[in-house]
């Protein structure tokens, strides 16, 4: 229940013939309740992140969706869950993450639970576990592989609202078979319109060459866009992961062009980066 | 007056817990010196005390076993258990041996004889042929077993210092607690005791006995003294019994069958009252507990719960409650949905007619102190509230922590702790203890490095199983690896599932890896390559025999 600003301050509280009930306790309690700020009910990112999200941070009760890259879904939340925050992880079958690069964006393991939702749509299935996690947790992190009812998607985001829990739906489980990233209005991982969306757009690999080297650090240009104050899209380039791991804002004029997706610094033999032979 | 007391012995025991048959020679050596030894060992001359070499230049047949001491004393658990089920204060001498107090039952079940004759047949059952046992019964368990060793059977009251008397000394040396105890008085062991008794022309327990006892306790100490009442048949000692464990498996029977929710779980909460105000007397808290539901159609349903800070009553109840919704409802909705290799456990199709609680693990309850800075807070009480109730629905291995722990591939390094259970310990053996001191909650990040694993930065994608991939050369063969560990080709194009090819734009590798090639079961060969499209996208390919497979994507 959001918080009535504003009333703190009324000392309306009449003892009347039902004093002492516990419906006017309650509604004592909600009057006395302090005043929350919308800054307040932020849930903190990596700094790298911030630039991102106009609110600089988390909003509580958002449906975030993240599209196209499992570790900036874990980045999403590295910080919130470094900060006390409990975070779940929902997928059908089992969130397919790898707890160690989770680790290494700072994700607190000991409150980071991975829950199995079934398949299909009954008690247990994955609506049915996001739902449960909503009322439980500081953010859930809901990996979809079937479509979801426009019914449901509004069922939880209300759910979300309510309990200011952030939702943070990450796009489905990316193709393995080596296609790009899908376009940000490619497939509906949530039918509904999100609060934020956030999309990977170009990805590039630095310190691995041809047969030499390994991978150390990506850049990768995220694009964000959504509702209200987001709806100016920003885009920022960022290492995911940088050297030595985290995440880091990468300098603007690095961004690579459009036409040259291809791997930079990875892609051109005749052109190798000192790190490619400091292995 | 002695307690009168009657000794079970097996012969042999270390040959007959070690199951081996029983026309093989076979020798258990503990301290390089034969403890034990069978029948056909002992007819081509083995003996109990002999060195290795010297047994086996007896017998060369000889199979050698080392002694296993908590291997004996497990063999000997069912053989306890049915002497307990004639008295329950069952003393173990050692495994092999073990004595009760015997004038009760010998009333009860008519003369020491009857009892004597009934416990030798049911071990008898028990042991099944794989051994033999011997009964005694006599005054003091000293003299018990001497009867029991000696198959003598029945004792008379009052007749063991006859019975013990022509017993040659040595005999003392096999039953005195210590005597082969590594006590500090083993120097002086009774059978060195003996010994010298023999020196001094005491041959027989009666001579000994005959002596007059001050004498004997000012010549030989406290350990002449003791022999001396042995041999006199004055065991005083009383029987170290272990005292059976309290049951506390609390039941609750429904009639009619429930088959709500609701009454179910009221039951259940009286159920856990009762058993937290049973364990609550004894001091001791719960951490695992089995859930145990009977259906009218005869259906047993069970599912243990485990809790690391131990249950409370209201917890207990609520957990009894979830397990009762996954039964009584959720079961058989989503059942046909399953897939089968999951084990979300079962449905009941019937009413509930028991509830059991059956405490599996407990222990001293020692508190839970909250944190005054924070710590585990209302957000962790929540959290765990749901988490436990989720597992009800799903199952246990549904809803997991993860750990991250050493070894070489993306995939061995997770660990999934089902949520509630303390994580294993090998774990924390893993970790240095001045790392675990230094980054206590973050596990992981501190693990100590391991040769050979894959450096960081680690998949963010680690896929649940491999998937099958291609790799060619540029002129369209496949790549693979030699048993030098060098690739046959430089890899330029890639298909993963079946997919489109794409253009290879960065690859690492191979990296060969030979693990477990002590095992020819568990042994492996594989490489792994770091492998980067001109898509952008970077993955850790695996191949193993020739064949290429998806680990991991790093997305």
């Amino acid at each position: 229940m959001p918080p009535s600003a504003g009333s703190a301050a009324q000392p309306a509280v009449r003892p009347s013939a039902h004093a002492g009930s516990s419906v006017d306790l309650a509604e004592v309690a909600s009057r006395a309740r302090p005043v929350v700020l919308a800054g307040e009910r932020l849930l903190p990112v990596l700094p790298a992140l911030r630039p991102l999200l106009p609110q600089g941070g988390l909003r509580r009760g958002s449906v975030v969706s993240v599209v196209g890259s499992t570790s900036l879904t874990l980045a999403m939340v590295a910080a919130a869950s470094a900060a006390g925050s409990w975070c779940a992880a929902v997928a059908v079958g089992r969130p397919s993450l790898h707890p160690e690069a989770a680790v290494e964006l700072g994700v607190d393991l000991e409150r980071f639970p991975l829950v199995a939702a079934l398949p299909g749509s009954g008690p247990g299935g994955w609506s049915w576990v996001v739902a449960a996690l909503l009322d439980a947790v500081d953010v859930v992190v809901a990996w979809s592989s079937a479509r979801l009812r426009r019914a449901d998607a509004r069922h939880l985001a209300a759910r979300a609202r309510e309990r200011g829990t952030v939702l943070i739906v990450a796009g489905p489980a990316p193709c393995p078979n080596g296609m790009p990233a899908p376009s940000p209005n490619g497939i509906p991982a949530w039918p509904e319109a999100v609060d934020m969306r956030l999309t990977v757009v170009t990805s590039a690999w630095e310190g691995i060459g041809h047969g030499h080297g390994r991978l150390l650090a990506r850049r990768v240009e995220v694009a964000a866009t959504g509702r209200g104050a987001a709806a100016r899209e920003r885009h920022r380039v960022l290492w995911l992961p940088a050297r030595g791991g985290g995440v880091a804002e990468a300098p603007k004029s690095e961004v690579s062009p459009p036409q040259d997706r291809s791997g930079r610094g990875s892609g051109r033999p005749d052109d190798p980066k000192p790190d490619q032979f400091a292995m | 007056m002695a307690v009168r007391t009657l000794v079970v012995w097996c012969p042999d025991w270390p040959v007959v817990a070690a199951a081996v048959p029983p026309e093989v020679a076979v020798a258990v050596l503990s301290g390089g010196r034969v403890l034990a030894c069978s029948e056909p060992a002992r007819t081509e001359g083995v003996e109990v005390g002999m060195r290795r070499r010297q047994a086996e230049s007896h017998c060369p047949a000889l199979v050698v076993i080392d002694h296993d001491p908590g291997g004996d004393a497990r063999a000997f658990e069912p053989v306890v258990a049915v002497v307990a089920s004639f008295t329950p204060r069952v003393e173990i001498t050692q495994a092999g041996t073990c004595s009760v107090a015997a004038r009760g039952p010998s009333r009860y079940f008519g003369g020491d004889a009857e009892l004597a004759a009934r416990v030798a047949e049911a071990v008898d059952v028990v042991l099944g042929g794989a051994g033999t046992c011997r009964v005694g019964v006599a005054d003091g368990p000293f003299a018990a077993e001497q009867a029991a060793r000696l198959g003598r059977g029945i004792v008379a009251p009052g007749a063991s210092a006859a019975f013990l008397a022509p017993l040659p000394l040595a005999t003392l040396g096999s039953v005195l607690p210590d005597a082969r105890g590594p006590a500090p008085r083993a120097a002086r062991a009774p059978g060195a005791l003996a010994d010298l008794f023999g020196r001094l022309g005491i041959r027989t327990l009666g001579e000994l006995a005959a002596l007059p006892p001050a004498s004997v306790a000012a010549r030989f100490g406290p350990d002449g003294a003791m022999a001396h009442r042995l041999a006199r048949g004055l065991d005083e000692r009383p029987l170290s019994t272990r005292t059976p464990p309290p049951d506390l498996t609390v039941t609750a029977e429904l009639d009619p069958p429930v088959e709500s929710v609701e009454t179910a779980a009221f039951v259940a909460k009286s159920l856990a009252d009762r058993l937290c105000a049973r364990l609550g007397e004894l001091g001791m808290a719960v951490t695992c507990v089995g859930i145990e539901a009977e259906t009218e159609h005869g259906e047993r349903l069970s599912r243990v719960w485990r809790h690391r800070g131990g249950l409370s009553a209201a917890a207990l109840a609520q957990r009894v409650r979830w397990q009762l919704e996954g039964w009584l409802t959720g079961g058989s909705d989503a059942g046909p949905e399953r897939p089968s290799e999951w084990d979300v456990g079962e449905a009941s199709t019937a009413g509930i007619t028991l509830l059991r609680l059956v405490p599996d693990e407990i222990g001293p309850d020692r508190g839970s102190q909250d944190g005054f800075w924070g710590g585990r807070g209302a957000g962790a009480e929540r959290a765990g509230r749901a988490l436990a109730r989720l597992q009800g629905m799903l199952g246990p291995e549904a809803v997991t922590l993860a750990v991250v722990e050493g070894a070489r591939g993306p995939a061995e390094r997770t660990h999934l702790v089902p949520w509630g259970d303390a994580p294993p310990s090998n774990l924390s053996r893993s970790t240095t203890p001045t790392v675990v001191q230094r980054d206590k909650n973050r596990r992981g990040r501190e693990t100590p490095p391991w040769p050979g694993g894959l450096p960081p930065p680690a998949p963010a994608n680690v896929h649940l199983r491999p998937i099958h991939a291609e790799v060619v050369d540029a002129a369209g063969t496949p790549v693979g690896v030699t048993g030098r560990g060098g690739s046959t080709g430089v890899p330029s194009r890639v298909s993963i599932a079946g997919g489109p090819w794409f253009d290879i734009a960065a690859w690492a590798g191979p990296w060969p890896f030979d693990e477990r090639w002590w095992d020819p079961s568990a042994h492996r060969r594989r490489a792994r390559w770091q492998v980067v499209t001109v898509a952008g996208t970077a993955h850790l390919l695996v191949v193993e025999s020739g064949h290429w497979s998806v680990e991991a994507t790093y997305d």
